[in-house]
């Protein structure tokens, strides 16, 4: 197990460090449904961790445990070599866990920039009527607030739609503001379920740019969830590969690759798709 | 001008007035409705509830006096000490705050993921186990809420505008308590409207109203947002309240105020905040003007029933309310 816990460099020279993340024995049913059946894994710092494996799988059932939606009936998570106890995904979140949904859940009513605004409540102590009233503090807080957002907004090229209604974007602007929220939270960790789903190859692309620059740039450490197993090779260091609610595989790209399991997971859905 | 025509202004200012006093109890639905979808039918009783807290704590009432006297057989039904109204006041913002915290706690903790009825049922419930408790508390008698607001006939605007008509207008006749009563309305959605777009809370109580799942993946607890709309209704209950009671008395009718508030919503929509008062609005000035005019006609009393015909005109032609937007079925 040692060698786990050491840190390496890429070859394209990013720094891994220790555990962050580990789950243990993660066991999660919905009535008679097990959606996640006794899986264990961990996400080290500054890695890029992708799960992947057929509709159903029980992916996003994963991230929901780990952003503390749905707690599992057996298992332990493990943050920054603490036994996490049960928490509210508010609570999550506070501990510096960002995360984006299968199907986008955006604040409709509010404007692009009000959206990722949201995104620092969690650094926000004061609000703007204090600022009217006592200056200083308050006022360095909110400026602070908004300086990080426009370098996100900045970031992933989205200045264009700073002020239009979320509601009225297009699906793939979606997808992006989301990245923004998350990010404008400056999270340790960033979870993202399936952010390129319904792209253009273009946009993907611009996707995969982005993952890797905030990795890259930030440090940050992310899990994903992909489909385009094309995408999934160039950004991750690890893979782990889920089928019916067990790990069926897990390492770096090539390993699971070459994984006969993974193969014919694969190959027995590949029509579906 | 003629003095009809001076009057029938009257009456318009008169609706204003009134209306300010359905959009004050529309205002407490539309807060906690935006946030929790959960349309409270207790908005009434909170209102009722608040204002009898507040006199009985300005009388040094003992709560729970009939119940501690008929179990222990003591005879106690005062502390003996008047507490001054705004001391009061403070102390019943407290209570409201607690209550709203306990609904939470108690009630809607155990119904997260109800279909909408469920909830609705639940608070009705919570309505009449608030009005039992109210009378428990400080019982059921009538009480006269002496605040020391003014109350009358304004006479300097009688005064200043008597002029204006012939021999037939003695001038406007506005009670002072409705001018102070809009005066408080307006300082009370200011502070709100205030509150919800440049603070923390209130930014968070936005993002719980447009959608619960994203608000709780910045790091917003729900249930402390919830609480907070309680108390914010808690407190909009207490101030409809004050006005309500220091016009007529606290006693049970009061509740049956939010009943006016159910056309104010159908007019103004259930989530706009906006819609809750120009609806209000609306509705004061229309009863009053239909009864004004057409009244005489029918016979009277058109004041019970104008503004449910009115809200059902508007659910046949406008069903998503003044400021609500279109409802397009998708199929
Ligand atoms: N909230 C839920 N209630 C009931 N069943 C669920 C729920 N979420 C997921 N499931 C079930 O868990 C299994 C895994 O789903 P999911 O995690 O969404 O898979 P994936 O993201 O890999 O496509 C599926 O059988 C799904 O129906
Ligand atoms: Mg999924």
């Amino acid at each position: 197990m040692k060698d786990m816990t050491e840190s390496y460099v890429t070859e394209d020279g990013r720094t891994i460090g220790d555990v962050m993340l580990d789950l243990r024995n993660i066991t999660l049913r919905f009535g008679g449904v097990e959606a996640i059946k006794d899986i264990s894994f961990d996400i080290r710092e500054g890695e890029i961790r992708a799960i992947i494996g057929p509709n159903g799988a029980g992916k996003s059932s994963m991230l929901n445990v780990i952003s503390g939606f749905y707690i599992p009936q057996e298992g332990e998570v493990w943050f920054h070599g603490r036994k996490r106890p049960q928490m509210k995904p508010y609570q999550v979140a506070r501990q510096g866990i960002a995360r984006t949904f299968q199907n986008i859940a955006l604040f409709e009513g509010m404007t692009v920039l009000d959206n990722i605004m949201t995104g620092r409540l969690n650094y926000t102590k004061s609000g703007m009527l204090a600022q009217a009233i006592w200056k200083g503090k308050a006022e360095r807080e909110e400026t602070e607030n908004r300086e990080k957002v426009e370098r996100v907004i900045d970031f992933l090229e989205i200045q264009a739609i700073r002020k239009t209604p979320v509601g009225r974007l297009p699906y793939g602007l979606k997808k992006r503001v989301e990245l923004a929220r998350a990010l404008a939270a400056d999270p340790k960790l960033l979870l993202l379920d399936e952010p390129m789903a319904g792209m253009n190859v273009e946009e993907k692309e611009d996707m995969s740019r982005f993952i890797l620059d905030v990795n890259d740039e930030f440090g940050t450490t992310i899990a994903l969830i992909e489909h385009d197993m094309g995408v999934v090779m160039d950004l991750s260091d690890r893979v782990v590969v889920m089928d019916y609610g067990k790990k069926i595989g897990d390492g770096t790209p090539d390993d699971v690759r070459n994984n006969q399991a993974v193969i014919d997971a694969y190959l027995g859905v590949a029509h579906d798709d | 001008m003629s003095a009809d025509f001076l009057y029938g202004i009257e009456v318009v200012i008169n609706g204003l007035m009134a209306g300010v006093m359905y959009a004050l109890v529309a205002l407490g639905f539309v807060l906690i409705f935006k946030a929790s979808g959960i349309f409270n039918f207790a908005q009434g009783v909170m209102a009722l509830f608040a204002a009898l807290t507040l006199v009985g704590i300005m009388e040094g009432q003992i709560p729970f006096a009939h119940l501690i006297n008929a179990t222990f057989g003591t005879e106690i039904h005062h502390f003996g000490w008047h507490v001054p109204a705004l001391l009061a006041i403070a102390m019943t913002v407290g209570v409201m705050v607690l209550f709203a915290w306990a609904v939470q706690r108690f009630l809607f903790r155990h119904l997260v993921g109800q279909e909408p009825i469920i909830l609705f049922m639940a608070t009705i419930g919570l309505a009449y186990f608030l009005e039992g408790v109210g009378d428990l508390m400080w019982g059921s008698d009538i009480k006269t809420l002496a605040l020391g607001l003014p109350q009358g006939g304004a006479r300097w605007i009688e005064d200043a505008t008597a002029g204006l008509g012939g021999d037939d207008f003695y001038g406007f006749f506005i009670d002072k308590l409705d001018i102070v009563a809009t005066g408080v309305a307006i300082v009370l959605v200011t502070g709100l409207i205030l509150f919800s777009q440049y603070t923390k809370h209130g930014r968070a109580m936005r993002a719980v109203a447009d959608d619960h799942q994203a608000a709780l993946s910045v790091g917003i607890s729900l249930n402390f947002i919830w609480i907070l709309v309680w108390s914010l209704a808690g407190f909009v209950a207490l101030v409809a309240g004050i006005m309500w009671g220091a016009k007529s008395g606290v006693q049970f009718s009061l509740s049956l105020i939010a009943l006016k508030a159910l056309p104010v919503l159908m007019l103004g929509g259930f989530t706009s905040i906006p819609g809750a008062i120009v609806g209000g609005l609306i509705i004061g000035v229309g009863e009053k003007l239909f009864e004004y005019l057409i009244g005489p006609m029918v016979g009277g009393a058109t004041e019970n029933w104008f503004a449910y015909v009115l809200a059902l005109l508007f659910l046949v032609f406008r069903p998503q309310g003044l400021f609500g937007e279109k409802i397009i079925e998708r199929v």
